[in-house]
């Protein structure tokens, strides 16, 4: 995973509750094997006029010029705002792995769905939990003509703005995660021998447990 | 010792170490797989040059693409290529670490949540884990079962332990008795209509009250499955005599006096008297009536003699967010939903598709035909075990005298993985647990009910209050 330190980019403005993992990537690419690949299908369903798949081109199908993926300046956004709830749903990590294949780095949105908010600490997906008000705020500059830009700094734990200037919290493990660019599992390897002792100890009192 | 809660024995019981950053490693006993989240994982472990920690701990099975005709052929049978290498992937990933696998040609595959109670692999006290969200279905056993994603998926086979952070406690007291026509599925809507898709986010909920207490195993997983529907990622009941009952004799259950040892043990997983919880709803239901949704979130929800609401109040995103709900699911404000007319109906899933649910649809159904505009009314047993269960007490020849298909085990519609699928337009009354937007097939307009409301919309063609029927 590649470490992340801080990420500048344009706003896409996605102003919508509870947009569902089965949303973020359907069900069809489900079926792929790798981690890579799922950019095209971002938001698929939206995305595009005709239904997709996996073995139909992206260049065959023709985009829904009403959808913001498809608008400039949008196209190129990079942070996804979002309203509260976001990534509920299904488990599935394929939702992680397109939005970070596809190019956003960051999600700020007042709530998310608690299964997709862990897995994005293991892809380098930064989702930030900002208050309402914040989110109304950060939308209304969205709304206005031109583009907006902003810098998301996970080592200060600040989103700049221009003028302004948000702070936010990550739990410190998940914050270390990205900025290291080291996945968990090293580590939990790590503590060995603490998972061996405990097996011990669980073994002699639940020992149908280790049949 | 302080009073605990369920959620905080099982917490503590599996604690293995608490990490410098806040978060805790918990063991895991019972490891599920699937077909659909464990490739990357596999293929994370190889390239990292990793082994399973243990190799008891793990099962897996296919189901979420599988075809639900046809199954004679086995894998051969997945029409599908890119399908059907998913399934080859499986197989030969647990061929190569090890794990035990129940292939799709065994009896016992189904729906890895239907599959893990049947064969006893779900143990009371157990932590659970599986790259599915509606793990929590296992919690209707007293242990504490989430979904992970892949990347954790990983983690548990390399370690056996999982990365993960305490919840909040909250109880949800369903008091009364259901009335007729009424059922866990009801229950568990309704509360979601209440609390909202968001309103369980960091809680571990324990579900609780006369209602759960008379409740069998299979109602107590419905409700606890769609947990995750409530934004809980764990859902849990106490263990008592009717879930000793179920697990008696189970295959992989302990045996002799190993068994009397362990139901010593399991006497405990509940909350204490005086324990004390962050969060409790307190839920009625003898007055409750069937519940049917209406929009594209679990939480959009009325009982079978409602309407869709008029507004959405005076915020601008809601009102938004109302219109496009509407527009996608072909309503209007304020619209009656007894008398909506359906295309497909859909029995099946995770959540109802056990042999109880079977049970009360083939005595509904019973000598009666489903309706001519009805375009295919799927019924997809849970596992291979229920299918062999229903056509033993002969379900099966009502079921298709009613009209009804009667299909092999898999998750089928209440995903569309396979070629079971809504086309757009359809509008699908289904017992499964997401009406999400395109989630039953691009397009596709989903109801969600329980097996009773899905049999009685079958027969009339439209959405019925069953106890009128
Ligand atoms: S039946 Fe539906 S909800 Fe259950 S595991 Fe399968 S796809 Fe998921």
């Amino acid at each position: 995973m590649e470490p992340f330190t801080a990420h500048a980019g344009l706003v896409i403005p996605f102003n919508r509750a509870n947009v569902d993992t089965d949303a973020i990537l359907p069900k069809q690419y489900l079926k792929m094997l790798g981690k890579t690949g799922y950019g095209d299908f971002l938001f698929d369903d939206e995305r595009y006029l005709d239904p997709g798949d996996v073995d139909i081109p992206v260049g065959d199908r023709r985009p829904d010029p009403d959808f913001i993926l498809n608008q400039p300046p949008f196209d190129r956004g990079t942070v996804l705002l979002a309203g509260a709830n976001f990534g509920c749903g299904s488990s599935r990590e394929h939702a992680v792995w397109a939005l970070h294949d596809y190019g956003v780095r960051v999600v700020l949105a007042p709530s998310f769905g608690d299964i997709f908010f862990n897995n994005c600490f293991n892809n380098g997906l930064l989702p930030v939990i900002l208050a309402q008000s914040v989110i109304d705020r950060l939308f209304e500059l969205a709304s206005q003509p031109g583009e907006v830009s902003l810098t998301v700094d996970l080592e200060r734990c600040e989103i700049v703005q221009g003028e302004n200037v948000w702070s936010f919290v990550v739990e410190p493990g998940r914050r270390d995660n990205l900025l290291s660019g080291l996945d968990d599992i090293g580590r939990t390897m790590a503590l060995g021998e603490t998972i061996l002792e405990y097996e011990a100890q669980r073994r002699s009192v639940e020992p149908w447990m280790f049949r | 010792m302080a009073s605990q809660t369920l959620y905080d024995k099982l917490w503590n019981r599996h604690l293995v170490a608490e990490l410098p950053d806040g978060s805790a490693l918990l063991y895991v006993d019972r490891h599920l797989l699937h077909e659909v989240t464990s490739p990357q994982a596999f293929s994370g472990l190889r390239a990292a040059g990793r082994k399973p920690w243990r190799i008891g701990p793990n099962v897996a099975v296919p189901d979420h693409a599988v075809p639900t005709r046809r199954r004679e052929l086995g894998v051969a049978g997945i029409a599908d290529r890119v399908a059907r290498v998913q399934v080859e992937t499986l197989t030969r990933n647990c061929h190569e670490f090890g794990i035990p696998l129940i292939e799709l040609e065994d009896a016992r595959q189904g729906i890895v949540h239907v599959v893990g109670p049947e064969q006893g692999l779900t143990l009371p006290g157990m932590t659970i884990v599986c790259g599915d969200s509606h793990t929590a279905t296992h919690g209707a056993f007293a242990t504490l079962a989430m979904g992970i994603g892949t990347s954790e998926v990983e983690h548990v086979l390399a370690s056996q332990t999982l990365r993960t952070q305490r919840q909040k406690n909250m109880r949800v007291v369903f008091d009364g008795a259901m009335g007729f026509g009424v059922t866990p599925k009801d229950l568990i809507l309704a509360l979601i209509g209440r609390i909202g898709t968001a309103g369980g986010t960091g809680y571990a909920i324990e579900y609780a009250g006369e209602a759960i207490r008379t409740m069998s195993m299979e109602g107590r997983m419905t409700i606890c499955n769609m947990s995750i529907e409530a934004g809980a990622r764990a859902g849990m009941i106490a263990y008592d005599a009717i879930t000793e009952a179920y697990v008696r004799g189970r295959p992989h259950a302990p045996e002799g006096t190993e068994y009397a040892n362990a139901c010593r043990y399991w006497q405990s997983l509940r909350s204490d008297e005086d324990a004390v919880f962050d969060r409790e709803e307190y839920f009625p239901v003898s007055a409750l009536v069937p519940q049917v949704t209406w929009g594209t979130s679990p939480e959009m929800v009325v009982g079978i003699d409602g309407c869709v609401p008029d507004s959405a109040g005076p915020d601008a995103a809601a009102q938004n967010s109302m219109k496009r709900t509407l527009d996608y699911m072909g309503l209007e404000p304020g619209q009656a939903l007894k008398g909506l007319p359906i295309d497909k109906v859909f029995i099946g899933s995770c959540t109802n598709a056990r042999i109880e649910d079977l049970r009360a649809v083939a005595n509904l159904v019973k000598g009666r035909k489903i309706s001519r505009s009805v375009a295919q009314a799927l019924i997809v047993p849970g596992s291979g075990q229920i299918r062999l269960q229903a056509e033993r007490e002969g379900l099966d020849t009502i079921f298709q005298k009613a009209g009804f298909e009667w299909r092999a085990a898999g998750c089928s519609m209440c995903l569309g993985m396979n070629d079971d699928r809504l086309q757009p337009g359809e509008r699908c009354a289904s017992t499964s647990n997401r009406n999400f937007e395109g989630r039953q097939g691009k397009g596709g307009q989903t109801h969600l009910m329980s097996p009773l409301m899905a049999a009685a919309a079958a027969l009339t063609g439209k959405l019925t209050d069953v106890r009128e029927l």
